[in-house]
């Protein structure tokens, strides 16, 4: 292994699954790593406990200080004691997906048939699917049988989305949010715009840039700065920045630059110090391949028929990454196999990004859900 | 129960009609007055839709299942005999098509229960036949150019739309305009002049 990396990568908590996982694609991982943390206790009858699924850079820090970065944990906002998710109340399970680079089974794991080396490139894909049933071996791992809710958003969404189909008796409330029911063809645009990025990039070296010491900075710099204008509306940019230059007054050579463009920048580098180039690659593959409809036969809402999950879906009216079209199309779905399903859009001009921000509709809805859903399972 | 005495007289006479641990739809469901309402006191599994965003959002945040949709276009989407009953209160003047509703809810649900203010009141004949002028009440309170009641009728209407398209009208009240009842239920040209909203309890005959 990268030496370098093993003296400054922090300890994540985790539990290794020695019989490993047979992924969608049919290939078998021999060992499974899920890397999680925990939050708030597990009641006597082990039916309090949430799960949070995080996006496509997100991690298992949902709630306290990420080691890695030193900052928040990216939903204290929503997960903590006196939050919408009240870790007073509710046991809070939140895990790296499969593929991340956070501490679970990724490409940057040693290989199954070269444990000397890290997976690299040869990281078999995986899809939602597979990253939902590693963590639903954590979840049988810690003795619950039955969530009492899948909470996520973005590709966490699509996630509580793949555990109400795949376990639906095994999740009492979801809450999919700013999401979508499958990845749509300019999702998939935008993400290849990334995944060229780091190819093209001279250090990516085929994906064996750990063997030359080096990382595809960057590509992947550029793939967050394309990623990252599509987490927000352009109300929010212009709000932010509009046509401000960095360090001048007015636009005096044409040398000058943009502070959105600073930003940018900014956001790109700060990305590359903390998350894996074949990571990456791998997850937003996972989000393109995501299509529910089409695993059950080409309508949304066989995935559901029967369901006795209640869902609430939420969306935000300037997110143009995930729009509320999408939502409406799985509430109609529900609708459709008479699910318990609430519905609302947000209205917000962050786009995508207003999930992770301060949108007090969100958050009292969210608070209010879980309140009511708590009473209907019996939870004190 | 505290909720109950917040709740609309009108509301309340329609939980009477609602029998108890049965599915319901409260279509124009508002804050979630009524679901909250047949949850707590009949065990019914209650669920609300509005067009309003700001009433969903108040009545998911009271831990009550709703949704935003629109009557006119979203209950399609729901199977057939999904609900024991489907409502839709003081609504159905605003619809855009008031007859394809009805129809839906009745596919949808075993019984539809519909109230509506009644454009066959007394006060607006008077007020039609001595100034010329589209009526305006308490209840039919804004001018006709702004106006959100697009399909006003009578409950004779009414009766005459359930006889044409086969609704049996299992019950019907007239209401004044405080929602509370009046005594013309056996006689249907009285309350067509002297009742503030009509009442139905409908099922396909």
């Amino acid at each position: 292994m990268d030496q370098s990396a093993a003296q400054t990568e922090p300890q994540h908590d985790s539990v290794t699954f020695p019989e490993g996982l047979t992924l969608d694609c049919g290939r078998q991982l021999q060992t499974l790593t899920v890397a999680y943390r925990c939050y708030g206790t597990l009641n006597a009858t082990r039916r309090n406990a949430i799960l949070i699924c995080h996006a496509l850079t997100g991690d298992q820090y949902v709630a306290e200080r990420n080691p890695v970065t030193g900052k928040p944990g990216w939903w204290e906002r929503v997960v903590g004691p006196g939050r919408p998710v009240d870790t007073d109340k509710f046991f809070v399970i939140c895990a790296n997906v499969l593929g991340g680079c956070m501490g679970s089974t990724g490409p940057s794991s040693p290989h199954d048939d070269n444990p000397a080396e890290p997976w690299g490139k040869d990281f078999p894909p995986v899809t939602i699917h597979d990253m939902v049933r590693a963590q639903k071996r954590l979840i049988d791992h810690l003795g619950i049988e039955k969530l009492f809710a899948v909470v996520g958003g973005s590709m966490g969404g699509m996630q509580a989305l793949s555990w109400a189909a795949q376990y639906p008796d095994a999740v009492f409330a979801a809450v999919p949010v700013a999401t979508a029911p499958y990845h749509s063809a300019q999702n998939i645009a935008f993400h290849e715009i990334g995944r060229q990025a780091i190819a093209g990039d001279p250090n990516f070296h085929a994906g064996r840039y750990w063997a030359h010491g080096v990382t595809p900075e960057r590509g992947l710099a550029v793939a967050r700065m394309t990623a990252h204008i599509t987490y927000v509306s352009e109300a929010a940019l212009t709000r932010k920045f509009g046509r401000k230059l960095q360090d001048a007054a007015e636009l005096s050579s044409l040398g000058d630059r943009f502070e959105v463009e600073s930003y940018l920048q900014y956001q790109g580098s700060s990305f590359v110090r903390r998350f894996d180039a074949n990571s990456y690659l791998t997850i937003t593959r996972a989000m393109d391949l995501f299509d529910l409809a089409a695993d059950h036969g080409g309508v949304l809402a066989n995935a559901f028929a029967g369901s006795k999950t209640r869902f609430l879906l939420v969306s935000f009216s300037s997110d143009w990454l995930f729009p509320t079209a999408q939502s409406r199309l799985m509430a109609r779905a529900l609708n459709h196999v008479a699910a318990n399903v609430s519905f609302l859009e947000v209205i917000s001009d962050k786009g995508h990004d207003a999930f992770l921000l301060d949108e007090p509709d969100f958050h009292r809805s969210l608070g209010g859900f879980l309140t009511g859903c708590a009473e209907h399972a019996g939870l004190k | 129960m505290s909720g109950n005495k917040k709740m609309r007289v009108d509301l309340a006479l329609i939980a009477g009609m609602i029998a108890p641990k049965t599915r319901v739809l409260d279509i124009g469901c508002s804050d979630g007055a009524l679901i909250e309402h047949l949850f707590r006191t009949k065990q019914c599994d209650a669920r609300g839709l509005d067009l309003d965003m700001g009433a969903v959002t108040q009545a998911v945040t009271r831990g009550l299942p709703a949704m935003q949709g629109d009557a006119d276009t979203d209950l399609t989407a729901y199977p057939d005999n999904a609900f024991d009953y489907v409502v839709l209160s003081r609504t159905l003047q605003a619809v855009e098509q008031p007859r394809e509703v009805l129809r839906q809810m009745l596919r949808i649900g075993t019984h539809a229960i519909v109230s509506f203010p009644n454009f066959g009141h007394w006060t607006l004949r008077m007020q039609l036949l001595l100034t010329g002028r589209a009526p305006m009440t308490s209840t039919w309170n804004r001018p006709w150019y702004e106006t959100p009641n697009i399909h006003p009728c009578s409950i004779s209407d009414f009766f005459a739309l359930c006889e044409t398209d086969g609704y049996k009208v299992e019950e019907w009240l007239a209401v004044d305009e405080a929602g509370a009842l009046t005594p013309w239920r056996r006689s249907q040209m009285l309350a067509n002049l002297f009742g503030g909203q009509g009442l139905f309890l409908l099922r396909k005959a």
